[in-house]
């Protein structure tokens, strides 16, 4: 019997062949091989290209309003009594979200590529919105597909999505969520892939997206710990994101892998409680399989079924995760946590009325361990949570669960 | 001779087409599909692929897609489709091959899987999300147990891939016609008849065209240029109406006599 024993993490991954340790690859149809080669090129020959950076940056500067701020959460620091808490402001972004800086990269990466045509799924909306807003902005058509349960849910989203001249095509496939939106826009590519790109919106899916999407979204952490730097003098002691396929965390994390003084926690869905279906948990309860494309810990039955998940945040509500993740959990470099629904509500709630910034029930998750972390630590010490978007698109959601009306 | 070359083998030889059609385990429970499988022996199938049901098929369109959900519905287990086909040993002449997730295979445990599929007695498997890129291990696992691993080729697939593709092929060669997911197609891309030949200009391993075929005309077609052709939607979205015992009858029977006329076109010259 061999004991394997984890090698620490590092930050060159995945190798050529989409792996991060054992996790990532690419299980897919063979129909789309050849546009994942073709992709994995193209994002090759851009990323050493000076003029697909500096467009890139531009546009993040001038259009989406990067860098946004490091901010200090003085009332929520002093009424927690311990660690300094800083909030990175991904709610700041054009479209309330972190979701922009992976949708304008692989906006431009179509254009290269020549292709003339977009597809992208979305959960609650928020990537629906972004890759909307990237394709107005470059006069590409583009298709959305969203469960029909998240149609219904995120009306003000579909008709923004619909305003910035997109077309939502409704899932009433399996479980009609953003799972199935996926599944959708898959399958929508196998018959297009000639023309179309598929703007995947997290660190999930076949090589090259999980590393692609990382990277678009590693602004987030390259600024945080340049900002830290400076207004702290210091890197953090502890950098908090939330966890749903994980493209905020994943990029808030990466720029900090090598930091060993760093540590990095991971929020997770807790839902209702640890049963199976009640939780959107996938690398705390999950084990390792393979899903969309992706071989990660997933929520499966014995046989290998996609299980049913429940969070009060439709951004968190996904059965996977992206497989960098798997890879820093089996690495001990990240850890991660869940937190319940009620947490993250009291929580968006509090953080609300004492700095005045509604954050997403995602970033809820991550703002609820903060804030119990930095009860646990010393006053010395320093937090910076990713507040990966604004709270408006849940406030509906929120009105109705604490029996109010707007 | 491995059965499925040997099917191949007295086809091509008679100057006819191998013809396969595919059913759902499961749908709408296990009785209907052995007896739907044993119809399909009965109407001159030369090969059965077997769908294990899924709930997350990319690469399948939406009469497969609502084929896997019923039969999932009613709480389909593996250990249960493994029982149900061994059950039919001995009683139908083509060999069976599972149409597999590899989300499944990895679950379950790549070599347990095998394992049950021998025990079950499958010939071959088909793991339509396990590209050629990702499969030598688990074809060393299946060639192991004397089961052939079917792999595919896309219209999208370049020629350097297709020759990588087609040194770890074995048993058959299954040529995707469209671009796009499984499902019948009005017609069939031009292109289909080139992308054949230039296989057939690379392999001596039988080729059999699937996706988007639904009718005889269809299969007719592909006489002179491929070995087999696979019908799969056109047959499942007969059991969409069985939701009792008499429409379940029906359902076979169409299903029957669907299978007799496309197993005509394949076995007519």
């Amino acid at each position: 019997m061999t004991v394997s024993i984890a090698s620490p993490a590092t930050s060159q991954v995945p190798d050529l062949e989409g792996r991060f340790g054992e996790f990532g690859r690419r299980f897919v149809p063979e129909t789309l091989m050849y546009a994942l080669e073709q992709l994995t090129t193209e994002y090759h020959k851009a990323q050493r290209d000076p003029k697909f950076q500096q467009q890139l940056d531009g546009l993040l500067r001038t259009f989406v309003g990067r860098p946004n701020p490091l901010y200090f959460a003085e009332r929520l620091t002093k009424m927690c009594g311990g660690a300094q808490i800083y909030l990175k402001r991904e709610d700041l972004n054009h479209t309330g979200a972190h979701k922009i800086n992976n949708t304008i990269g692989q906006t431009l990466l179509t254009l290269r590529m020549g292709k003339t045509r977009v597809i992208a799924e979305t959960g609650a909306g928020q990537h629906g919105v972004a890759t909307a807003t990237a394709c107005a902005r470059f006069g590409l058509p583009c298709v959305v597909y969203m469960g029909e349960e998240d149609v219904r849910r995120q009306k003000l989203n579909v008709f923004i999505m619909k305003t910035m001249g997109a077309e939502v095509r409704p899932v009433t496939s399996g479980s009609r969520t953003l799972r199935d939106a996926i599944n959708e826009a898959m399958r929508d590519w196998m018959a297009s892939v000639a023309d179309t790109h598929y703007i995947i919106g997290s660190v999930v899916g076949p090589h090259p997206f999980p590393m692609m999407v990382r990277d678009f979204q590693a602004v987030i952490g390259r600024e945080a710990r340049a900002q830290c730097l400076e207004e702290t003098g210091r890197l953090p002691d502890e950098v908090v994101a939330c966890v749903g396929g994980g493209s905020n965390s994943a990029g808030m994390f990466y720029p900090f892998v090598e930091d060993k003084t760093v540590a990095l926690t991971g929020i997770e869905a807790g839902g209702r409680s640890s049963e199976p279906g009640q939780h959107a948990s996938t690398l705390s309860y999950g084990a390792k399989g393979v899903l969309h494309g992706s071989y990660s810990y997933v929520l499966q039955d014995e046989d290998g079924q996609t299980a049913d998940v429940h969070s009060i945040s439709a951004g968190l509500d996904y059965p996977g995760v992206g497989p960098e993740h798997s890879y820093w959990k089996d690495t001990g470099r990240v850890q991660y946590v869940a937190i319940r629904d009620q947490e993250a509500l009291d929580t968006m709630q509090l953080v609300a009325r004492t700095e005045g910034i509604i954050p997403a029930l995602e970033s809820s998750h991550a703002m609820a361990y903060a804030l119990r972390r930095a009860k646990e630590r010393a006053k010395t010490d320093v937090i910076v949570v990713c507040l990966s978007g604004r709270g408006d698109k849940d406030l509906n959601e929120v009105a109705r669960l604490t029996n109010q009306t707007i | 001779m491995n059965p499925i070359a040997e099917v191949f083998s007295q086809r091509t030889t008679a100057g006819q087409l191998a013809f396969i059609p595919f059913v759902t385990a499961g749908d709408p429970d296990l009785s209907v599909t052995t007896r739907v499988i044993t119809e399909l022996a009965h109407a001159g199938a030369d090969l059965i692929e077997v769908g294990f049901p899924y709930s997350d098929p990319i690469a399948d369109g939406p009469v497969i897609q609502a084929s896997y959900t019923r039969a999932l519905n009613n709480k389909i287990k593996l250990v249960d489709i493994f029982a149900a086909v061994e059950s039919l040993k001995g009683q139908v002449k083509p060999p069976l091959l599972a149409m597999v997730s590899y989300a499944i295979i990895f679950r379950h445990g790549p070599q347990a899987f095998v394992d049950h599929a021998v025990k079950a007695g499958f010939s071959g498997l088909i793991v339509p999300d396990l590209p050629g890129d990702e499969a030598a291990e688990f074809a060393k696992l299946v060639d192991a147990a004397d089961l052939a691993l079917i792999q595919l080729v896309a219209p999208t697939t370049p020629a350097e891939r297709m020759k990588k593709i087609l040194e770890q092929a074995s048993g058959f060669v299954y040529c995707i016609a469209v671009a796009g997911t499984t499902g019948a197609r009005e017609a069939l891309p031009g292109d289909l008849a080139a992308m054949l030949k230039s296989l057939r200009a690379t392999t001596t391993l039988p080729l059999a065209v699937g996706f988007g075929l639904s009718r005889p005309d269809q299969i007719r077609a592909l006489h002179g240029l491929a070995n087999g052709g696979i019908v799969g939607s056109a047959l499942v979205k007969h059991l969409e109406a069985a939701t009792n015992a008499e429409s379940t009858v029906v359902a076979v029977q169409r299903i029957a006599a669907a299978a007799r006329e496309l197993a005509l076109a394949a076995h007519g010259k």
